[in-house]
């Protein structure tokens, strides 16, 4: 492989890092034509399996496979012991963050974070002040977008505690990679991922509702499919054996949430909502949702059901707030974070402001609340024509952006004709939380940027995915 | 289960089915039209006709001719039951009740649609129209088995299955109502060759040529190929054993839900119009008031069955 100019997690400066020696032989031994072969296979099996995604604005809804690198992403169980660590505090502190902020608001009282940051979040509901949800449980899944920038360098890039979505394919990976090659899993041991999806039903079962008694029904709900992430939601209901439900199979009847089925209604007591805030309900949010469930907020604020991830979860994941979690988790647990934070620029901030401006060409800029890789700057490839533009676009509005420095992302190798070539990674390990506590499975979604160089993984925006290895011991 | 569910299941086979009926009716009136060139036209026509998309066809073209009104049942996104858009549709199907299929089930439905999507990319050849028809029926082959070898016993099993033959008996009632003038027993007296090559169309169009030959003792007579499509409880196209099937799927449910609805009524007084009945006695009431009345008693009951279970809100 060419040397790799920043840190790569398997050729390390020292040779092949340990967590990869064992993958490394078993490569070196190797014919390149079968490899290829296997790729292709790959390929054709996600195609034949379905486990596609959907892309938007296009003529015909097109569907499309994220592309597979058969390289795995391998981590050390020391490694991913510290990294678990530092989630479980750091969602136990967003769930407590949450339940703050639409109750006591303590932290607010506290100053500990601006006002504004709230009062002027869009994903903030009025509608959700008072709400204790049941199990107490605001963010039950929560993707934690992470890069590594050296040998004990972690650091958090943002917290999804929305809906992250991924998770269908941190299972696929590993079952293709199991059926593609057998041999390596009985040479190399590696922890197993496969039991997520019962953790992801015990889980959302243990926060039921207190009124339900007897086994609690559990639903995914889905905008349908044609929604970009379909495949996962079918996936996911399938697996756990929960009912898979759109909108118009719901409706309110007797003060619960019910599904019609083919024996007439039946209640539902935990729904696993794949449909954003604002959908949810058209009495209370948006007026025109076909997606959502007619009076499910009366509902859920009556106890009477379990939303999953609660309704406006959302304000953790503005990148505004993201800022100050070193404060948030020492507010609420006492303890200093043991994820590091990227440094953040508030552009909000005039002195912020003015070094952004200064040194555009060096940071990356986001918006406070995109996704997606969507609307940012990557100053280091932009042009002087697209910094300029962006430059106009944040004096215009300041406090919609926030910047970072330029990370030196860890890369890891994929396979190309040539053999192996480093590639940029993240990594989004999932985290469940009920009142059993947090359950992280080991791994989680690499995915990889596949343009030499390029530092944006997204898979809307040319992006793979890797099977993500943590060793036993 | 989701009332969708079932609905999905039921609208998944019967769109499945529709395809598989299409690519024989193609074949039928190929095979017409290659024996027949001076008729050809007329027996597009019918097959146009059958299918139920006449006048989406007469909208837009002219002349009735084969590549035109093969491309047209195909691929043609102007025909809402072009095999194209129903294997489509079937799949959708399949994705929305994609927890209630096993793995085989979809893949083999999955793979059908990507076949069928490579196959009608472009305007099919007439060369290539026999391994087209071939394909899609080996395609539909291959869904039946993967959910005859894999899938459980029960209502997902039976909402399948009702699709499959409220479809089914719509299809072979259809051939045999645009053909009913030259299957009755006064034009049999014309005799001859012509008439013959009619109702071999016909059990051509079911896939019942050969078992006819091999099970009728006599002659292909109006009658006897009547008789045969209608009342035969041994052909799996005819109506009798279409709407057999359908009472003993309604009977499972109603065995497993612990109650019978108003389709179970309206499928065994169907039954009752063929079981024993004599081919005389329909030919008696008319065949295409006989024909006419089955075809909007079985929409009738498929119909009831949506509501019963369900199917929508």
């Amino acid at each position: 492989m060419e040397k790799p100019d920043m840190f790569d997690e398997m050729l390390g400066a020292d040779g092949v890092r340990h967590p990869y020696s064992a993958y490394h032989n078993w490569f070196e031994a190797q014919d390149a034509g079968r490899l290829a072969k296997k790729h292709k296979e790959a390929e054709a099996f996600f195609r034949r399996t379905g486990i596609t995604f959907n892309v938007y604005g296009q003529s015909e809804a097109q569907e499309r496979l994220i592309p597979f690198d058969l390289v795995p992403r391998i981590m050390s169980n020391r490694e991913w012991t510290k990294l678990a660590k530092g989630i479980e505090q750091r969602v136990t502190a967003l769930n407590a963050f949450l339940h703050d902020i639409y109750n006591r608001q303590e932290i607010l009282r506290a100053g500990r974070i601006p006002k504004e940051l709230i009062s002027r979040n869009e994903a903030f509901l009025p509608q959700m002040m008072g709400m204790t949800p049941p199990g107490g449980v605001f963010t039950h899944i929560v993707g934690t977008d992470i890069v590594r920038t050296g040998e004990d360098e972690f650091f958090v890039l943002e917290d999804n505690a929305r809906t992250p979505s991924g998770v269908s394919y941190m299972l696929e990976n590993r079952e293709t990679m199991l059926q593609m090659f057998p041999e390596l899993f009985s040479k190399i041991k590696v922890q197993a991922v496969s039991n997520y999806p019962q953790a992801l039903r015990q889980s959302l079962s243990a926060c039921a509702p207190k009124t339900c008694d007897g086994k609690p029904n559990v639903a995914v709900l889905t905008p349908g499919i044609y929604n970009s992430a379909y495949y996962e939601h079918s996936f996911l209901a399938d697996q756990m054996g929960a009912h898979l439900v759109e909108g118009h199979d719901l409706r309110v009847v007797d003060g619960h949430i019910a599904m019609r089925t083919t024996r007439g209604y039946k209640r539902v007591d935990v729904i696993y909502r794949r449909v954003d805030d604002e959908y949810l309900d058209p009495l209370t949010f948006n007026p025109s949702s076909m997606l959502g469930v007619p009076g499910i907020m009366d509902v859920y604020r009556a106890g009477n059901v379990t939303i999953a991830n609660a309704p406006g979860t959302g304000v953790a994941d503005d990148k505004a707030i993201y800022s100050y979690m070193p404060d948030i988790i020492e507010f609420y647990t006492g303890e200093k974070a043991i994820l590091k934070n990227v440094e953040t620029y508030r552009c909000s901030e005039p002195d912020s402001l003015q070094y952004v401006l200064d040194n555009l060409a060096d940071l990356v800029v986001k918006e406070v609340h995109g996704s997606g890789g969507y609307g940012m700057l990557v100053g280091p490839a932009a042009s002087k024509k697209e910094i300029a533009a962006f430059r106009e676009k944040l004096k215009k509005k300041p406090s919609a952006y926030i910047a970072q420095p330029t990370l030196s992302l860890s890369t890891v190798p994929i396979f190309v004709k040539k053999g192996l070539a480093p590639r940029h990674v993240d990594l989004r390990p999932f985290a469940l939380v009920s009142p059993q506590g947090v359950n992280i499975t080991p791994g989680g979604l690499t995915r990889v940027a596949l343009k030499a160089g390029s530092l944006v993984v997204n898979s809307s925006q040319g992006g793979g995915t890797k099977d993500t290895w943590v060793l036993e011991d | 289960m989701l009332g969708k569910t079932a609905g999905g299941l039921y609208w998944m086979f019967r769109f499945l089915e529709r395809a598989e009926n299409t690519a024989r009716l193609i074949e039928a009136g190929f095979r017409m039209a290659l024996t027949r060139s001076s008729d050809a036209s007329s027996e597009w026509q019918s097959v146009l006709q059958t299918a139920g998309v006449r006048k989406y066809y007469d909208a837009n073209h002219e002349d009735y001719d084969a590549a035109s009104v093969v491309n047209f049942l195909l691929r043609d996104p102007k025909n809402p039951s072009a095999v194209l858009t129903i294997t489509k549709q079937a799949r959708d199907n399949a994705r929305l009740v994609r927890t209630a299929l096993t793995t085989e089930v979809w893949t083999a439905v999955n793979d059908n649609w990507m076949t069928m999507t490579d196959l009608l990319k472009r305007p099919v050849r007439e060369v290539d129209l026999p391994d087209v028809l071939a394909t899609i029926r080996q395609q539909s082959a291959l869904v039946r088995g993967a959910m005859y070898g894999t899938m459980l016993r029960n209502d997902i099993y039976d909402f399948s299955r009702l699709g499959t033959h409220i479809e089914r008996a719509d299809n072979t009632a259809r051939i045999l109502d645009v053909k009913y003038y030259t299957l009755l027993p006064a034009s049999a007296s014309v005799g001859g060759r012509l008439d013959n090559k009619q109702w071999e169309t016909i059990l051509r169009s079911v896939s019942a040529h050969r078992s006819f030959g091999w099970l009728d003792e006599g002659d292909m007579t109006a009658t006897s190929v009547t008789q045969f499509l209608i009342l035969d409880l041994r052909l799996p196209r005819s109506l009798a054993f279409s709407v057999g099937q359908i009472v003993e799927n309604l009977n499972y449910l109603a065995d497993e839900y612990g109650d019978e609805r108003e389709s179970h009524r309206m499928a065994r007084a169907l039954y009752g119009e063929l079981k024993g009945r004599d081919i005389a006695d329909i030919f008696d009431q008319g065949l295409h008031e006989f024909l006419t009345d089955f075809i909007s008693r079985n929409n009738a009951l498929g119909g009831q069955i949506e509501r019963d279970y369900r199917f929508v809100g």
